[in-house]
């Protein structure tokens, strides 16, 4: 189990390299680095200073260590925009983002979970359409449209709900319904059918002829069942709203990552674009890790290695 | 004597898509205390939707209980399972009556421990503690001829071989000591050699616990060293009744004469091609006006095609349900 992790540990940090790398070339494959970031009307003087600046002129292997070196401490050089640490600005943003991906994950997890288990457990009846409706909406409604149609109603039409900003708590819910709809329908569907399937195995039929009370059924030889899927979906989709979601966080003006991001390129500001992949990735690999980890605490078919 | 278990007139239907299949027509049948019942039949026979009628395990819908009782005696009083509530069946299964199905690699859930597994009926029947209930599945453990019953307590299902697995499960069935085990077929699923293990222990078990068994199989050979009387099925109703050893000495049925036929033989000196019963099984979706077995029966006769046979007895413990005395070659009388 040890040696099992720390493969994975491993394989995560050679992933994250192939990021870094990947980041630094990137900018270096489509051109000159200079001009990329400097502004269009810019003088070919300035643009020399600049590139002198940045050391772009030096041979690239000794540019990629200084980066390595730079990235393994969290220094992915000043913004360009705010003449400040770029790793600092992206860790400012951190907690609106963490906040909306939690809430979120939350509804889409409080809504989606039981939504999905009514569904299996009662198949074909009028929740179980309620919650195929929910899982088929989810899934193509796109949400940067729905967070347009909610503004016009709720804060528009209603003015129940604030349109933009992070000023009260109402603020997030927009946003995190706007985010989260699309993993709740997923998890909708999951739950929905591995709760069918898991229902007709014959260990729920061992359950019944034990006389266990339903309620212990569900929750004990079901559930436990159930959650195996789930947990790599919601893991994976949390890592992706960690990474803050460009639409959502522009359309309600959210000071998130996401909303930095967009910024970021707008203002070619390449260092902070850089931070923003890498913190991303990062966060996505480490999300990973944890669901390996829940997989192991919730199915000992994995913790023994077994299949 | 009371039988311990008195089943009478039990009609199963099935209500599907393509029509109702009439899965079990009009089974009674008794149940001795400490004695050990076989049924046996082909699949589709309506043997196991016998046994699960009794206890409200069949899906429904699509299946319907129509008619029946079925009385359980038990010191406390006797009751109709049939009429029961869904709390008190509740307690009746795996409390009164313990269950061991056919296929151990799935009939046990995969991410919990066998511990938890046992353990979880004796806390939902007997209310033990938390501690009691541990050192209560460790012997059971033990009874049913698991080795380092402690240390396999929290062994997860994957973790053991078929046999093993299956060794688990009669320990969840027997838990509560129930006043009757039923079987579904425990054995087909597992290898030879490990088959003739499990009916050792559960003909060990009815030795030391007395208990009171129904053992589902399709398997005559199975039969004869562990049942006391056999049930034979067939479309859903029942053609023979008789002691073990009255039915392969004086089969009186055709269709457990053809069942015997078939049963290959390692201990016969000619070398012969292996028999088997022409024809296929009923179709269970029309309802029958006439003997179930007549397409297949070399021996049927015009009444065949026009009654159902009532089971009747020709010896005493021995009844069967044909027209054709097999002894005498020809009709019965009346």
């Amino acid at each position: 189990m040890q040696r099992y992790f720390l493969s994975r540990i491993l394989q995560s940090l050679v992933l994250l390299f192939g990021v870094v790398m990947l980041v630094f070339f990137m900018v270096r494959i489509t051109g000159d680095p200079a001009t990329l970031m400097m502004p269009r009307n810019a003088s070919p003087a300035q643009v020399e200073a600049f590139r002198e600046s940045m050391g772009f002129n030096r041979p690239v292997l000794v540019q990629f260590w200084d980066f390595l070196r730079g990235a393994v401490v969290g220094d992915f050089g000043n913004s360009l925009h705010f003449k400040t640490p770029a790793l600092q600005l992206v860790i400012q943003r951190l907690p609106a983002t963490l906040e909306l991906a939690t809430a979120a994950m939350l509804m889409a997890i409080l809504i989606g979970i039981p939504l999905g288990l009514i569904g299996g457990f009662n198949p074909g009846s009028v929740l179980d359409s309620v919650a195929r409706g929910v899982a088929l909406l989810g899934q193509s409604v796109p949400n940067f449209w729905l967070a347009m149609i909610m503004i016009i109603f709720f804060a528009v039409r209603l003015g129940w709900l604030p349109s933009f900003g992070r000023d009260e708590w109402k603020s997030v819910i927009m946003p995190a319904f706007a985010l989260g709809l699309s993993t709740m329908g997923q998890i909708v569907r999951l739950t929905r059918s591995s709760t069918l399937e898991i229902r007709g195995e014959d260990f729920i039929r061992t359950a019944y002829s034990k006389g266990l009370l339903p309620l212990t059924i569900y929750s004990k030889h079901v559930l436990r069942n159930v959650a195996i899927p789930l947990v790599s979906i919601i893991g994976v989709q949390f890592g992706y709203m960690l990474g803050g979601s460009i639409y959502i966080e522009f359309i309600f003006s959210w000071p998130g990552i996401g909303q930095l991001l967009e910024q970021a390129i707008g203002w070619r500001d390449f260092p902070m674009i850089q931070a923003l992949a890498i913190f991303t990735s990062l966060a996505v690999l480490m999300l990973n890790l944890l669901t390996d980890a829940a997989y192991m605490i919730i199915d000992p078919r994995i913790r023994y290695g077994a299949r | 004597m009371n039988p311990l278990l008195e089943v009478r007139n039990l009609v199963t239907k099935f209500y599907t898509l393509d029509g109702v299949v009439h899965a079990v027509s009009g089974v009674s049948f008794d149940l001795q205390e400490g004695e050990t019942l076989a049924i046996v039949g082909e699949s589709g026979s309506g043997k196991s939707v016998t046994v699960l009628s009794l206890l409200g395990l069949i899906p429904t819908p699509p299946g319907r209980i129509e008619q029946g009782t079925a009385l359980l005696r038990t010191p406390l009083g006797q009751k109709d399972l049939l009429q029961l509530s869904k709390a008190e069946l509740r307690d009746v299964r795996g409390g009164q009556i313990g269950f061991v199905f056919q296929d151990p690699i799935s009939t046990l859930n995969p991410i919990l421990t066998i511990g938890e597994q046992i353990k979880e009926t004796l806390t939902r029947h007997l209310h033990l503690s938390a501690e009691k209930a541990k050192a209560q599945v460790i012997k059971l453990l033990a009874e049913v001829g698991i080795p380092d019953p402690e240390m396999r307590y929290k062994a997860y299902p994957f973790q053991l071989s078929g046999g093993m697995r299956q060794r688990v499960v009669i320990a969840i069935a027997i838990a509560c000591n129930p006043h009757i085990v039923i079987a579904d077929e425990p054995t087909t699923a597992l290898d030879v050699t490990v088959q003739a293990q499990i009916i050792d222990l559960f003909n060990r078990l009815r030795r030391t616990l007395g208990m009171t068994m129904i053992w589902i199989t399709h398997d005559l050979g199975v039969v004869a060293g562990l049942a006391d009387r056999v049930m034979v099925m067939y479309g859903g109703r029942i053609v023979e009744l008789s002691t073990v050893d009255d039915l392969y000495e004086r089969p009186q049925h055709p269709y457990t004469a053809g069942l015997l036929g078939a049963l290959p033989r390692l201990d016969s000196q000619e070398t012969r091609r292996l028999v088997s019963i022409r024809g296929t099984p009923p179709d269970m979706l029309l309802p029958l006006r006439h003997c179930p077995f007549s397409w297949r029966c070399d021996y049927a006769s015009e009444r065949c095609w026009q009654e159902i046979p009532e089971l009747t007895s020709t010896a005493p413990g021995h009844e069967v349900a044909c027209f054709y005395d097999m002894e005498k070659g020809g009709l019965r009388d009346g």
